[in-house]
């Protein structure tokens, strides 16, 4: 079994060669987008390296939802994620930290939950059940 | 395929216009003379291409680049790898799909391509699915009168799946990518393959 630290480091060896950035540029906080400049087709890339490097099987919106409100506004009022959105995400990305967004859940912010260390989160979930995504 | 590395470089209006005439205005954006080997990615051992690709002095990129010096371009080294990959990704969803190169996350070039060479396109894919795929190629020039060729470059190429509504917004009904010529160009493998046997 690997631990978190392992995990993270192959994580962030992903990312550098994804993003071409350099290591010292990830820290488990960086955002994906924010942070480390990916664009959209590098999620797939992401998505591509981490299946190699980990002999998992990621299936398509699982860590990497692609739109996961279609503008419904049960889930979206006014720019902001409603009660029903948040539960929304926490069943989708169980792996996220969404203890800031709630403080805040501006929509435009969802691209800050993708971070490092989600990542890191989600892939010692598959790991440790290599069915689901919970941990 | 016109999958496109210059895309990225070229205005928006510039990489339209381009793309929206008919096969027979389009300009003849071959990168490859003709596929020598194709193995589908259905085969066991996966996903593989070999295409070819003859430097001519005759060719215009060589009055300019350079006069007296002609190397070929590194973009357009990439943009045959590109070609031969993006007919292999293709042919998983029987050229129904629109492929577009999306991303090459390295590329390394070991020696200069000259006129009188011919290069030669090793394709493998490595991943394969819905949104996308990602192959990994090599550059080989043969010299003559070397037998054997020498590889000159490596890279690995992104390419995206566009689904049907983004492509059409984008490029009209007109599938650019797997045109006429192309085609043909694989029909031509297929007739040289089989003289071959029957020989």
């Amino acid at each position: 079994m690997q631990s978190q630290e392992e995990i993270y480091t192959k994580v962030s060896a992903t990312l550098v060669e994804a993003l071409n950035v350099d290591e010292e540029e990830i820290k488990p906080t960086s955002t994906l987008q924010g942070d480390l400049g990916a664009e959209s087709i590098d999620f797939l890339d992401i998505v591509f390296r981490l299946e190699r490097e980990f002999g998992i099987k990621i299936p398509r919106g699982e860590l990497f939802p692609e739109s996961i409100f279609q503008g419904d506004p049960e889930f979206v009022q006014n720019g902001r994620v409603t009660a029903k959105g948040l539960a929304e995400l926490k069943a989708r990305m169980p792996f996220a930290d969404l203890a800031k967004f709630e403080a805040n859940p501006e929509l435009s912010g969802i691209s800050d939950l993708f971070t490092v260390e989600m990542i890191t989160r989600y892939i010692q979930g598959k790991l440790t059940s290599p069915n689901g995504t919970s941990n | 395929m016109q999958s496109d590395t210059l895309a990225r470089s070229a205005s928006k209006d510039n990489f339209l216009a381009r793309r929206s005439g008919s096969d027979e205005n389009d300009m003849r954006w071959l990168w490859i003379d003709r596929f020598v080997e194709f193995r589908s990615h259905k085969d066991p051992r996966g996903g593989a291409a070999r295409a070819v690709k003859n430097l001519s002095l005759a060719e215009d990129i060589f009055a300019d680049h350079f006069p007296g010096y002609p190397i070929m371009p590194g973009c357009l080294i990439l943009e045959g790898l590109a070609q031969t990959g993006g007919i292999l990704v293709g042919e998983a969803n029987d050229y129904q799909q629109k492929v577009v190169l999306a991303k090459i996350p390295w590329a390394r070039f070991f020696k200069e391509a000259v006129a009188g060479q011919q290069l030669i396109y090793d394709v493998e894919l490595l991943h394969l699915r819905e949104e996308g795929a990602s192959v990994k190629g090599r550059v080989s020039a043969l010299d003559p009168p070397a037998q054997e060729g020498e590889v000159i470059a490596e890279a690995e190429i992104f390419f995206a799946h566009l689904d049907q509504s983004r492509s059409q917004q984008l490029f009209g009904d007109h599938n650019f990518v797997f045109s006429g010529e192309l085609k043909h160009m694989l029909g031509l493998a297929k007739v040289l393959a089989g003289r071959k046997e029957g020989a």
